[in-house]
């Protein structure tokens, strides 16, 4: 009763189910029989939800729909899931944390009106997406400044941060959206490597990038025990303060990327609000198994989460089932996977 | 009032004195000026009553916490750790109370984490995973009953083989001082003859240990010089040669005066 903040080791803990008393890891032959009981777990189904979520998604619209699994419609879901996916990788560095960022999108915004306005300006396409990038990183850096050094919690800093960069971008453009004629964003649109659009390719580099850094170095490392125990992490000498401004950089850093390839999708730098763009990005983290409490990384996941929503929708509108229905269809696989995470081992 | 510290033997050396460390939460004085000396080389106990501050005082040696009064001394040089870092740098490791492992990263993580190994120049260094596991699998040594692999994550433990990693990641890093709070709280009697084999290699590779304990019968069997705590202050110290289970009982009761 006197130590309240001191939890003693749980007595209650389980010995690892089948704890190898060799010291290394189990052969291969056990690893194999090990990989195979796992189909049976309901952990199994619960931690790859994403890949298997596509799978199944992919064979129901092939079945219903001709064109579905097609190089070209292929290509158009990968080009089209590109933006969301760079945001999704930045919500899911946040949300490793434990975090949440509710202004991605709205920075994303910002950083497309202000690349808009730039080149507007006259500026070179070059300084232009550096400034709508500066822009987003900056909100970023803003939204990380309140919640390490402010000690605002995630929810209420990127709810603040969200109105800001929204406002900025009405303000900014004046409410109207920026037409843009490029040469470099027509490459963009047009580019291709073999069937996969340019953007895509971005939006792929960005993700071996990002799982390299989450899991092969330590500021990966410690995101993760900054998410995984705050405490622990301080105790073993991480500084959880800039590693809490670091996750929310990088999101809005990404954000900014996001909206230059909004751009080359829509040819114009529109104020709009995008929320769809958030509420998505939460659901791809969610759908790729990554736990809302944070400590847990993933970055496949979320990447194939991000591609499973833009497939499905691209699924039903092939079916021509009205566009009213998406979100519903949406909300209802990100709740389902939300139910499958519960089953999650942890 | 109580706090005149007993007479230390001049003969032995001291690594490390604290005097007058105070550190409150709000309205609660945790430390109200409690002192501490260890004897370079010794197993310094120090024991008292649950909310004595016997934790707290460690998080301060440690540089979890930042006294707001008194001052520490290593090796007669006065010391600020502003971080946890800057203890480790000075030599001082500890297992805390609460374990402070990450439960989401594996064993070899927990091993390293905020002194990671890693390989490559610039933004292109990576972590040495190998080395890294490797190592841990060396630092754990025999020290659990049932060794875990050095790649099952933390959650996964049971209770006795979390305290085995807090411990052995303490005395594999150690260079000058460990620190133990409450090591053996959770154990099985096997498992707690471990930890008391690990305190003596620890001692007799001249690493000065600092114990937490409320078993009378291993302070009085491990340590050399034992402290008593009583309500944020140092009350009394003895020898262990000199002193009785009932005497360190009546002490941090308070029955008995210093
Ligand atoms: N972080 C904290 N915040 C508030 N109160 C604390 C904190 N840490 C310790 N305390 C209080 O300080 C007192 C001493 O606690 P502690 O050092 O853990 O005692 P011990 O380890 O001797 O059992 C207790 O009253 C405890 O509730
Ligand atoms: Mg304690």
């Amino acid at each position: 009763m006197n130590t309240p903040k001191e939890n003693p080791v749980s007595t209650t803990a389980a010995a690892p189910s089948g704890a190898p008393s060799k010291k290394d890891a189990p052969s291969s032959g056990s690893r194999l029989t090990e990989h195979l009981g796992d189909f049976k777990r309901l952990s199994f189904w619960a931690e790859n939800a994403a890949p298997i979520g596509l799978l199944l998604l992919v064979i129901v619209f092939s079945f219903l729909s001709p064109i579905f699994f097609t190089t070209g419609n292929i290509s158009a879901i990968l080009m089209a899931s590109s933006i969301l996916v760079v945001l999704a990788i930045g919500q899911s560095f946040v949300i490793t944390t434990g975090g949440i960022d509710l202004s991605i999108a709205a920075t994303m915004t910002l950083g497309a009106v202000v690349f808009g306005l730039s080149w507007d300006a006259g500026h070179n396409f070059w300084l232009a997406v550096l400034l709508g990038i500066g822009a987003s990183t900056l909100m970023g850096a803003a939204s990380g400044f309140l919640i390490s050094k402010g000690k605002v919690t995630d929810f209420i800093a990127t709810l603040g941060t969200m109105g800001v960069a929204t406002g900025l971008a009405l303000i900014l453009s004046n409410g109207r959206p920026i037409t843009i004629r490029s040469d470099e964003l027509l490459s963009l649109t047009t580019g291709k490597v073999w069937i996969v659009g340019l953007p895509f390719v971005i939006a792929a580099t960005v993700a071996v990038l990002a799982w390299f850094v989450m899991f092969r170095t330590p500021f990966g490392m410690h995101i993760q025990a900054v998410g995984g125990s705050e405490e622990a992490a301080v105790a073993n000498g991480v500084k959880a303060g800039r590693i809490r401004l670091a996750v929310y950089v990088i999101s809005g850093a990404l954000a900014g990327l996001a909206a230059i390839l909004l751009i080359a999708r829509v040819g114009a730098a529109e104020p709009a609000v995008n929320q769809a763009y958030l509420l998505n990005s939460i659901a791809a983290v969610v759908l790729g198994g990554v736990a809302l409490a944070g400590g847990r990384a993933k970055i496949a996941g979320p990447v194939l989460g991000a591609i499973l929503l833009m497939a499905l929708t691209n699924g039903l509108t092939l079916m021509g089932v009205s566009q009213f229905y998406q979100p519903l269809a949406v909300g209802l696989v990100v709740v389902l996977a939300a139910l499958l995470t519960r089953f999650q081992s942890r | 009032m109580t706090t005149t510290p007993a007479p230390a033997p001049a003969d032995t050396d001291v690594l490390l004195s604290a005097t007058g460390i105070t550190k409150s939460f709000g309205g609660v004085h945790a430390l109200r000026g409690a002192h501490l000396t260890m004897r370079r080389g010794e197993v310094t106990a120090l024991i008292g009553d649950n909310g004595a501050g016997k934790s707290t005082l460690v998080r301060c040696l440690s540089g979890i916490h930042q006294p707001d009064g008194g001052e520490i001394l290593l090796d007669g040089k006065k010391v600020h750790f502003a971080s946890p870092l800057k203890a480790r740098e000075h030599g001082i490791e500890t297992v805390q109370q609460n374990l402070a492992l990450v439960e989401d990263l594996t064993v070899w993580q927990n091993f390293f984490i905020g002194r990671e190994l890693t390989k490559g120049v610039g933004p292109f260094s990576m972590l040495d995973r190998k080395k890294m596991k490797a190592q841990s699998l060396d630092m754990l040594g025999d020290l659990a009953v049932n060794i875990p692999p050095v790649t099952s994550r933390v959650r996964r433990l049971s209770g006795g083989q979390r305290q085995a990693v807090s411990i052995a990641r303490a005395a594999g890093w150690s260079t000058s001082i460990v620190i133990m709070d409450e090591p053996t709280a959770a154990l099985g009697v096997q498992e707690t003859a471990r930890v008391e084999n690990v305190i003596k290699t620890l001692r007799d590779k001249g690493v000065t240990l600092l114990l937490i304990s409320h078993n009378f019968d291993q302070v009085l069997r491990l340590s050399d010089h034992v402290a008593v705590m009583r309500r944020g202050l140092t009350v009394a110290e003895r020898r262990a040669t000199d002193t009785s289970g009932d005497e360190l009982v009546a002490l941090i009761t308070g029955a008995k005066e210093s």
